[in-house]
C-alpha cells in the first residue's frame, strides 16, 4: 500500500469508527423523523374543545349550516337575542352568532356578531366568517337570479408554460421553475454545509497534529504533501459517507413516517395550513403528479454527476485552505480566526448569492459570474443546473473548479510544510503569504 | 561512513541556521550531536531525516545522496514527541511500521518482537492515551527502531524516563548499536556523553566548531593537571617544588608543563619515603570542554 493510501485509510477509519460520528449519523434522521412527527402532531392537534354556537339568523337566509372545525352550529332563529344570552349564562351554549339582515346586494362587506363571555380564538372566528360569506354567495346569487354554471365558467386558472424558442424538444411546464428551484437549493445548502464543516473539521485535525508534536515523527516517514492530502482525502470521503448514510436514513425514515402514523403522504400534505382557495385533493394529486414528471424528466445523470465533480472540487479547494491556515495556528482556537476568516467568507458570499439573489433569477450577470468564479461555484452553478444553464457555462466552470483545486492543494502544501514544523509563533496572513515562496 | 555532510548552509528568511557545516559519522558509531539550545542542531536533524532540504551542500547516506527511499533506513526520535492519542497501540505501531515501508505482516511480526521483547504484550489494544508519559515513551521507542533503521537518530531519549526504563533503553540502544546500527545521539546532559558517544560534533551558532573522537577531543583538552593523594601527610617544601593548584594534608592537585613531567611527581614523592594512596590525570569532563568551546565562540 502506497504511503498516501495508508494515510487516507487512518484519517478515514479513525473518523468513522468516533461515537461522535456514528450519533451525528444515526442521529440525524432521527432527529428529522421526530421533526416530521411533532409538525404532524401540530397540526392535527384540535385547538380547544367542541364550540355551540347559536345562529341567530335575522337575514333569514341560512337554512342550515353543518358542523366544521369543531363548531357545532344550533340554527336558533325563533328565539330572541337575551333568551340565548340566558343560555350562554346558563352555560347550554358558548356563545351567539348574529347575523344581520343584509341592507344592500351591492354592499361588499358585511359585519356579523359572536356574543360570548370567552375569547373566540382566529382559528373558529375564520371558520365562522368563511362558513357565513359562503351563505350569503350562495344568497346573493340565488336574489339575483344568477346561473350558477354560467358563473363557474367566470373562473379560469392561468399559468405560464415556458416553452424553449431553440430546444424545442425540452418541454418545460411551470413546474419545471419551482422543482429546479427545490433541486438547486437542495444541492447548494448540502455544499454549504458540507464544504464548512469538513473543511474545518480538516482544520481542527492539523492543528492538533501539530500541537501534539506528532508531525515531528510523521514528517520523518512521510512528505508533508502526502500527510496532508491524505487527511483532506480522509476527511472527504468521511463526508460523502456521511451524506450517503443520510440519504438512505432519510429514505427509510420518509417511508416509515406513514406506517407509524397511519396517515398517506397526499393527506400529510393537505394537513398543513391552507387559506381560502385551498386547492382540492383532486388537483393536488395532479400537482403532485407532475411534479414527478418534472423531476423524471431532469437529467439526473448530469445533475449527480457535476454535483460529485463540484463536491469534490469545492471541497478540495476550502479543504485545502482550512488546512494551510491549521498549520499555521498555533494551540490557541481563539487567535485563529482571524485567519480563518478569509476562508469561511466566500463560502458564506456564494451561498447568500445564491440564497437572494439565485432565487430570484438564476440567469442574472451575478449569478453567471458566480457560477463560473471557482470560489463560488461549487456552490452556485450545482444550483444553476437545474436551470438548464447554457452547457459552456457548466463546462468553463467544471474546468475553473477542477484546474482550482489542484492549484490550492499545491499552494496549500507550501503553506503547510513551513507551518507545520513552526512553533510557538503567532502567524500573520502575510507571513503565510511569504511561505509559499520558500523553497 | 554512514552519513556523511558536507558543506551544508540552511538558511530561514535572512537567518542562517546552519553554516557550512560538515562532518561525518563513522558507521557503527554513537555519534553525538552537541550545541547549545538554538544551535541549529534540530535545523541539522530535519534535513538528515529529509524534513528539510539544504540550501547549500549535500548530504549521503551510506554513501548515497538523500532521496525519497533515504528515511526508510532513519529511525528519528524527536525531542518533542507524540503520538495519535486516540489509536491503540498496536494499530498505531503498525500505521507507523508500514509508513515506513514495511510489510504489513512484517510489520506484525516485528510489533510482536518487541513487545515480547518489553513484556508489554498486554498493551496492544490499550489507548495510547491510557499510557503513562514512560510507557508512551518506550512506544515511541520501539515505533523508532521498528524498521530497523541503518541510522538512528535520537533527541534527547531519555527525557522523562525514570531510572529503571532509561537503563532499559540504554541498553537497547547499546544492543542496536552492537548489531550494527549507527546512532546519532543529540543531547545537552555531557555525562551522557561521556558514557555513550566514541564520536562528536559540537555545534554553536550554526557552525560546526569541534568535531572528532571523544577519546582524542579529552586529550587534545587536558591541561596536564594531575592528581596525588598519600596515606600521610605531604612534605611542606611540595609546593616549592611543582605548581600546586590546590594543596590539602594528605592530597593535591598538580599543574605540570608537560605530561612528561608526571614521573618527575611520583619519584619526588616516593624519595621522601611517602605512601601514594592514587595517581591520577584529571581529564577535561565533557561539560568543561562543552562549556569552554561555547564560551569562545559565543551563546546566542
Amino acid at each position: 500500500m502506497s504511503k498516501l493510501s495508508l494515510i487516507v485509510k487512518r484519517e478515514y477509519l479513525t473518523r468513522v469508527r468516533k461515537r461522535s460520528f456514528i450519533i451525528g449519523t444515526l442521529l440525524a434522521p432521527l432527529g428529522l423523523l421526530i421533526y416530521m412527527l411533532v409538525i404532524i402532531g401540530l397540526t392535527s392537534y384540535e385547538t380547544g374543545g367542541k364550540l355551540e354556537v347559536a345562529v341567530l339568523d335575522e337575514a333569514n337566509m341560512i337554512k342550515q349550516l353543518p358542523d366544521d372545525k369543531g363548531i357545532h352550529y344550533i340554527l336558533s332563529s325563533g328565539k330572541s337575542l337575551d333568551a340565548l344570552k340566558q343560555e350562554v349564562k346558563d352555560g347550554k351554549i358558548n356563545g351567539i352568532l348574529r347575523v344581520p339582515p343584509i341592507s344592500s346586494m351591492q354592499k361588499k362587506d358585511h359585519t356579523v356578531f359572536y356574543y360570548a363571555d370567552s375569547k373566540l380564538a382566529p382559528e373558529k372566528s375564520g371558520a365562522m366568517e368563511r362558513k357565513i360569506s359562503e351563505k350569503i354567495r350562495d344568497f346573493k346569487i340565488d336574489s339575483l337570479h344568477i346561473n350558477r354554471g354560467s358563473l363557474e365558467m367566470l373562473d379560469t386558472d392561468v399559468s405560464i408554460d415556458p416553452e424553449s424558442i431553440s430546444n424545442v424538444g425540452e418541454d418545460e411546464s411551470k413546474y419545471t421553475a419551482g422543482v429546479g428551484l427545490a433541486i438547486g437549493g437542495i444541492m447548494a445548502f448540502i455544499m454549504f454545509f458540507m464544504v464548512l464543516m469538513y473543511g474545518q473539521m480538516v482544520m481542527r485535525s492539523v492543528m492538533e497534529e501539530k500541537t501534539n508534536r506528532i508531525v515531528e515523527v510523521m514528517m520523518s516517514s512521510v512528505r508533508p504533501f502526502d500527510l496532508m492530502l491524505g487527511k483532506i482525502i480522509g476527511a472527504g470521503a468521511v463526508g460523502l459517507t456521511q451524506v450517503l448514510a443520510w440519504v438512505i436514513l432519510s429514505g427509510a425514515v420518509t417511508f416509515l413516517i406513514p406506517l407509524i402514523m397511519h396517515v398517506d403522504p397526499a393527506q400529510m400534505q393537505s394537513s398543513m395550513p391552507q387559506g381560502p382557495g385551498a386547492m382540492d385533493p383532486e388537483q393536488a394529486q395532479g400537482d403532485a403528479l407532475r411534479i414527478f414528471s418534472e423531476l423524471s424528466k431532469q437529467n439526473w445523470p448530469l445533475i449527480v454527476g457535476s454535483f460529485i465533480i463540484f463536491f469534490l472540487g469545492g471541497y478540495f479547494i476550502y479543504a485545502s485552505m482550512f488546512a494551510a491556515i491549521g498549520s499555521a495556528m498555533g494551540d490557541d482556537m481563539g487567535e485563529g480566526q482571524s485567519l480563518t476568516l478569509p476562508v469561511t467568507i466566500p463560502i458564506i458570499l456564494a451561498f447568500y448569492i445564491t440564497a437572494f439573489v439565485g432565487v430570484r433569477n438564476p440567469d442574472s450577470g451575478l449569478m453567471v459570474f458566480a457560477s463560473l468564479f471557482p470560489l463560488f461555484s461549487p456552490i452556485v452553478m450545482p444550483f444553476r443546473m437545474a436551470f438548464n444553464p447554457p452547457w459552456w457555462q457548466v463546462g468553463l466552470s467544471l474546468v475553473l473548479v477542477v484546474a482550482s483545486a489542484y492549484f490550492f492543494v499545491w499552494l496549500a502544501g507550501r503553506i503547510y510544510r513551513v507551518g507545520i514544523l513552526l512553533y510557538g509563533k503567532k502567524v500573520t496572513l502575510k507571513e503565510i503569504g511569504k511561505w509559499m515562496f520558500y523553497n | 561512513m554512514i552519513l556523511s555532510i558536507q558543506n551544508v548552509v540552511k538558511r530561514y528568511d535572512k537567518y542562517t541556521a546552519v553554516d557550512h557545516v560538515s562532518f561525518d559519522v563513522p558507521k557503527g558509531s554513537v555519534f553525538g550531536l552537541l550545541g547549545p539550545n538554538g544551535a541549529g542542531k534540530t535545523s541539522l536533524i530535519r534535513m538528515i531525516t529529509t524534513i528539510t532540504g539544504p540550501d547549500e551542500g549535500q548530504i549521503f547516506l551510506d554513501g548515497e545522496k538523500l532521496n525519497a527511499n533515504s528515511p526508510e533506513h532513519i529511525g528519528y526520535m524527536p525531542e518533542e514527541r507524540g503520538l495519535y492519542k486516540k489509536m491503540k497501540v498496536g494499530e498505531h505501531l503498525l500505521y507507523l511500521a508500514q509508513l515506513k515501508g514495511l510489510s504489513e505482516a512484517n510489520a506484525r511480526k516485528e510489533i510482536a518482537h518487541w513487545f515480547e521483547k518489553f513484556e508489554i504484550q498486554d498493551w496492544a489494544s490499550k489507548k495510547i492515551e491510557d499510557l503513562s508519559k514512560g510507557m508512551q515513551q518506550k512506544i515511541q521507542f520501539i515505533a523508532t527502531v521498528i524498521h530497523k533503521p541503518k541510522l538512528l537518530i535520537l533527541d534527547e531519549p531519555f527525557t522523562g524516563l525514570d531510572p529503571i526504563n532509561t537503563t532499559l533503553i540504554k541498553d537497547e540502544i547499546a544492543q542496536l548499536n552492537q548489531s550494527g546500527i549507527s546512532i546519532i545521539f543529540s543531547t545537552h546532559r555531557m555525562e551522557q556523553v561521556e558514557e555513550m558517544c566514541d564520536h562528536i560534533v559540537l555545534i554553536n551558532r550554526g557552525r560546526n566548531v569541534l568535531y572528532g573522537e571523544v577519546q582524542s577531543i579529552k586529550n587534545e583538552y587536558k591541561q596536564n593537571l594531575y592528581r596525588v593523594e598519600t596515606q600521610t601527610d605531604l612534605p611542606a617544601d611540595f609546593s616549592s617544588h611543582f605548581e600546586i593548584k590546590n594543596l590539602e594534608s594528605k592530597a593535591a592537585t598538580i599543574q605540570l608543563a608537560d605530561e612528561s613531567q608526571s614521573n618527575q611527581v611520583l619519584q619526588y614523592l616516593l624519595q621522601q619515603g611517602l605512601r601514594i594512596v592514587r595517581f591520577e590525570e584529571i581529564l577535561p569532563t565533557f561539560n568543561e570542554i562543552f562549556i569552554r568551546t561555547v564560551g569562545e565562540t559565543g551563546v546566542q
